[in-house]
């Protein structure tokens, strides 16, 4: 098994036969390829971001809107979401009862549903303060950096339901399994394009 | 999953290790902004720091990638990626911050 570690992002699975290694080796690098371009994606709402952050024309500033309790609640939730993603991939690639893998994906369904309650009750209470994207040129980069992340949460919240019920309608056949993995490599993507935006949006905007 | 299996107990504890320091690099990036332990601009370097160490981490224990022979096509891409990515934000930002300094 040695041999095939490392073979592909994420967690590694066993296989019976070459054939199975090399097809979800080609699988996975290719939906590697669109993380790699959703990545730019961001990086340039960033980076239009950063330039707009001081055209506030009298409007609300990052320091007026943000909440350092709420972004630092958001962030464990999906940190932790990640951790129980990585046991559900683990319980799957071992095949441990049926039960523990649907267990570890409900409770990192759970936990995204739990981050996108928190941040749409985010945005509401930024909407309620005046803070709208029509506001400036800074809420309106806020607002296209922020809820994209967000509707990429929604979509692998969703992505993981039709995972779940494919898990027990079909079993863990190959394409199941292949599917399972992109959508780990997905859910932890997610997570590290969160550590810039806590970084760069939230703390940046709550330094005085 | 069971003790019964080393493979998946180490796997488990990997997974266990990229959490542990996750969320020390995230409580310390939180902490250094809500204790304000420097300036302004140094607090915000030391954010930046940890936010890249976190995502190394994130990287290494989450999605495996390492620097073993197997995986250097997506440590490439992610090299690659990385390359663009510094270019058109850094480009970005040096450009409109420029032109903004001269329309002042």
């Amino acid at each position: 098994m040695s041999a095939a570690e490392g073979a592909h992002p994420g967690l590694n699975l066993t296989h019976p036969h070459a054939k199975a290694q090399e097809e979800t080796e080609t699988a996975l690098f290719g939906f590697w390829v669109f993380l790699m371009s959703d990545a730019v994606i961001f990086a340039l709402l960033f980076a239009t971001y950063g330039v707009m952050l001081h055209a506030t024309v009298g409007g609300p500033t990052p320091a007026d809107v943000y909440e350092i309790g709420p972004a630092l609640l958001e962030t464990a939730i999906l940190l932790t979401s990640s951790f129980t993603f990585g046991l559900a991939s683990v319980a799957m690639k071992h095949d441990a009862p049926r039960r523990r893998l649907l267990g570890w994906m409900a409770v990192t369904l759970v936990l995204g549903l739990a981050f996108l309650a928190l941040e749409v009750r985010d945005f509401l209470t930024m909407v309620a303060q005046g803070a709208t994207p029509m506001r400036s040129g800074y809420l309106s980069s806020f607002f296209a950096l922020v809820p994209l992340h967000g509707l990429h949460v929604a979509a692998g919240c969703l992505w993981l339901v039709v995972m779940m019920v494919q898990v027990v309608v079909f079993g863990l056949d190959a394409r199941v399994r292949i599917n399972t993995l992109r959508l780990g490599l997905f859910w932890h993507f997610l997570d590290i394009v969160w550590i810039g935006l806590f970084s760069v949006v939230y703390l940046q905007g709550l330094i005085r | 999953m069971t003790a019964s299996n080393p493979q998946a107990a180490r796997e488990i504890r990997t997974y266990a290790i990229g959490y542990l320091l996750a969320v020390l690099l995230t409580g310390a990036a939180f902490g250094a902004v809500h204790w304000r332990v420097a300036s302004a601009p140094t607090v915000f370097g030391i954010v930046l720091g940890l936010g890249l160490m976190q995502m190394i981490v994130h990287f290494r224990f989450f999605l495996h990638i390492t620097l073993g022979k197997s995986s250097r096509a997506d440590l490439q891409l992610i090299l690659f990626s990385t390359l663009i990515i510094v270019l058109m934000v850094s480009g970005t930002l040096v450009i409109l911050f420029n032109l903004h300094h001269r329309m002042m």
